[in-house]
């Protein structure tokens, strides 16, 4: 961009694998994230925050999951809904059913019942590749949603299938509000993110990378295709429990088996595609897209005032989701991530074109 | 009285998952013929059904409106052969089945548009009067269905294995650039698959939307065609008939004999678990040529 990389010297190994290694960089994520923590809760407005942060940094966060399992693993999954069903079902037991669980540890033990549900319809991947795991994951969606839906003991025996969210506090403070709520789901995302990124940087994630890429070859070298694939599954159920959780929880309140059907979990591999597969920046920039777009499109319905009905909006929102897929997978494969790396690329050189 | 009840289960399930086949069949041909799987198989029977009605509600007599359809879904095939997969040739499989994925958002989202989202009925002319054969009750609808499936397999068996165009499409699904460099001219191949396709989806759309009434819920069909293909086999035409068959028996005996130790509601996943089964003992299908790669 207007600055380069010339200039800063590295003179440790820890200062040279940070994960953003230019100065400028680095300010401008402390900026973002300050400005996302300390101004957006003063100046956004309820609807701003419940309508589209929080389901934006909630959906970021399973792509972001999905983004492990697909985009670094290179394991196709069509069942990232059912994991989240899990993570949400699961959290709400520990908390209705264990007296005094702190929310965060219920949340973790929720992810972890969505690993372990993970690495069970992972187990399929040992043998079979590609597009047929792909089926595979969609009996995973279909089983977990009849059996959450046909045993009530997972909905606390209620009568219609429903669970709501109890009363929800974190270390003391209650998150009732939406400025409060907001600012549990950026913590809970922001570390889950940083985790996620080292993840792939380290050797478990070059591991991923290389069964992606050829595991007949990865096996030669030495990487337990086992422990690494059902590895990829339980971590990624894991991110995808946590988001189904909050998605319940933080962003619903209250919910029912069906809001993880087949719809939600395309919604995020939609998210993935166009965002960028293998990319972490990818699942954010994929998560806004999803997110926005139907309020812009809301937005031009009202500006074209009633010239065309809400139903013709959502079926060009279909048609539009559609072709964009295509397009991205046509014109950029890597999605709107690579479209913004080759963007910083062309800015270095700004305003020469070589 | 018991085997009696046994024989009307299993000859309903069986009907039923002749139906399924006739989905499962344009999955077979596009795969056969191009090495993708069609998720957008689902939304071309959908938006068939919807535009035959759409022409039989303007008025138009039902020899013109099947068609007037018919000559569209060959349009669309080519449409979609041409702006979607000439671009896409020699990627991974992935990549065409995720297009496949954004194709059939797209052509339902653009078939609502169109038609509206009501639900139409399809009037075939054909009256579902149970038939008594033997004590067991046969609807007659589920009959005509059966017949006119096994009707379709048989030439489109006939067609891949005897004709000149059936030989060139099987080369183009095993090799892209081998069918190239033999002088297959690959895009008319495809336009012709997917034309092909499209018939195949109208006359499942057809016969769905009279069982069904035509409605968005007819995309969620493509969803069970999948079991039916990974156990007769992605490649095979006769596979997808047999696979279509165990579908559906299996599933209508499991929900009705199994169905209430598990307090019912199994005939959603059934059909996925018998499937993913399948996937870990024999992944090429019943009747399937093509190699898995174990890992």
């Amino acid at each position: 961009m207007i600055y380069r990389e010339s200039g800063q010297f590295k003179t440790s190994y820890q200062n040279d694998s940070v994960i953003f290694p230019i100065k400028q960089d680095r300010m401008f994520i402390f900026a973002l994230l300050a400005l996302a923590a300390f101004v957006v809760p003063m100046f956004a407005s309820e609807y701003m925050l419940s309508g589209i942060l929080i389901p934006f940094l909630v959906l970021s966060l399973a792509a972001l999951g999905l983004n492990i399992l697909t985009g670094y693993a290179g394991l196709l999954s069509l069942g990232s809904a059912a994991f989240m069903a899990v993570g949400a079902f699961a959290t709400y037991n520990f908390l209705v059913r264990v007296p005094g669980m702190p929310l965060l540890l219920a949340l973790v033990l929720g992810g972890l019942c969505a690993a372990a549900v993970g690495i069970l319809f992972g187990l399929p991947s040992l043998r079979i590749k590609g597009f047929y795991l792909a089926a595979a994951t969609l009996a995973a969606q279909f089983f977990v949603e009849w059996v959450l839906t046909k045993f009530s003991w997972f909905t606390n025996h209620s009568a219609s299938g429903v669970i709501s969210s109890p009363p929800l506090e974190v270390f003391g403070i209650a998150l009732d509000t939406p400025v409060s709520k907001y600012l549990f789901t950026l913590a809970v995302v922001v570390v889950l993110a940083l985790a996620a990124k080292n993840l792939v940087r380290s050797s478990t994630g070059r591991a991923w990378m290389a069964v992606r890429d050829m595991d007949v070859a990865a096996e030669v070298i030495g990487i337990p295709i086992l422990k690494t694939k059902l590895l990829a599954f339980a971590i990624s159920s894991f991110y995808f429990g946590i988001a189904g959780a909050l998605y319940a929880f933080i962003l619903l309140g209250t919910v029912d088996a069906q809001a993880f059907d087949l719809h939600r979990s395309f919604q995020i591999l939609f998210m993935i595609i166009i965002g960028g597969v293998g990319s972490i920046l990818g699942s954010f920039l994929g998560a806004a897209f999803i997110v926005l777009l139907p309020i812009v499109l809301n937005l031009l319905g009202q500006l074209l005032h009633g010239i065309v009905s809400t139903q013709f909006l959502s079926n060009l929102e279909m048609m539009i989701f559609g072709g964009l897929i295509i397009f991205f997978l046509i014109v950029e494969p890597l999605g709107l991530a690579k479209m913004w790396q080759i963007t910083k690329e062309k800015l270095r050189l700004w305003p020469f074109p070589h | 009285m018991e085997f009696q009840f046994f024989l009307e289960v299993l000859v309903g399930g069986l009907l039923a998952g002749v139906m399924y086949s006739l989905v499962a069949l344009g999955f077979v041909l596009i795969y056969k013929a191009s090495g993708v799987f069609n998720f957008a198989q689902g939304a071309l029977v959908l938006f068939a059904a919807l535009t035959f009605v759409g022409f039989q509600n303007m008025g138009l007599p039902f020899w013109a409106a099947l068609i007037i359809t018919l000559g569209v879904m060959v349009l669309m095939g080519i449409g979609i052969e041409k702006i979607v997969l000439r671009r896409l040739v020699n990627q991974p499989p992935i990549s065409l089945f995720m297009a496949t994925i954004g194709l059939s958002f797209f052509i339902e989202g653009l078939a609502q548009m169109v038609w509206g989202t009501e639900v139409h009925g399809l009037e075939l002319g054909i009256t579902d009067e149970p038939f008594e054969v033997g004590g067991v009750f046969i609807s007659s609808f589920d009959l005509f269905a059966a017949g006119i499936s096994g009707t379709l397999v048989a030439v489109l068996a006939l067609f891949f294995q005897k004709t000149k165009l059936g030989r060139a499409l099987r080369a183009v699904a095993d090799d892209h650039q081998a069918a190239l460099s033999v002088g297959i001219p690959l895009q008319h191949i495809w336009a012709i698959v997917w034309a092909v396709a499209g018939f195949v989806a109208l006359v499942a759309g057809l016969l769905w939307g009279s069982r069904l009434g035509v409605q968005f819920a007819l995309t969620l069909v493509v969803l069970k065609a999948l079991p039916v293909l990974i156990l007769g086999g992605f490649t095979s035409v006769p596979g997808a008939i047999v696979g279509g068959l165990i579908v559906g028996a299996g599933e209508k005996l499991a929900e009705v004999y199994l169905g209430p130790y598990l307090s019912g509601g199994i005939e959603n996943w059934f059909a996925y678990v018998l499937a993913l089964v399948f996937l870990m003992v024999r992944p090429e299908g019943l009747f399937g040529e093509r190699h898995i790669e174990r890992v």
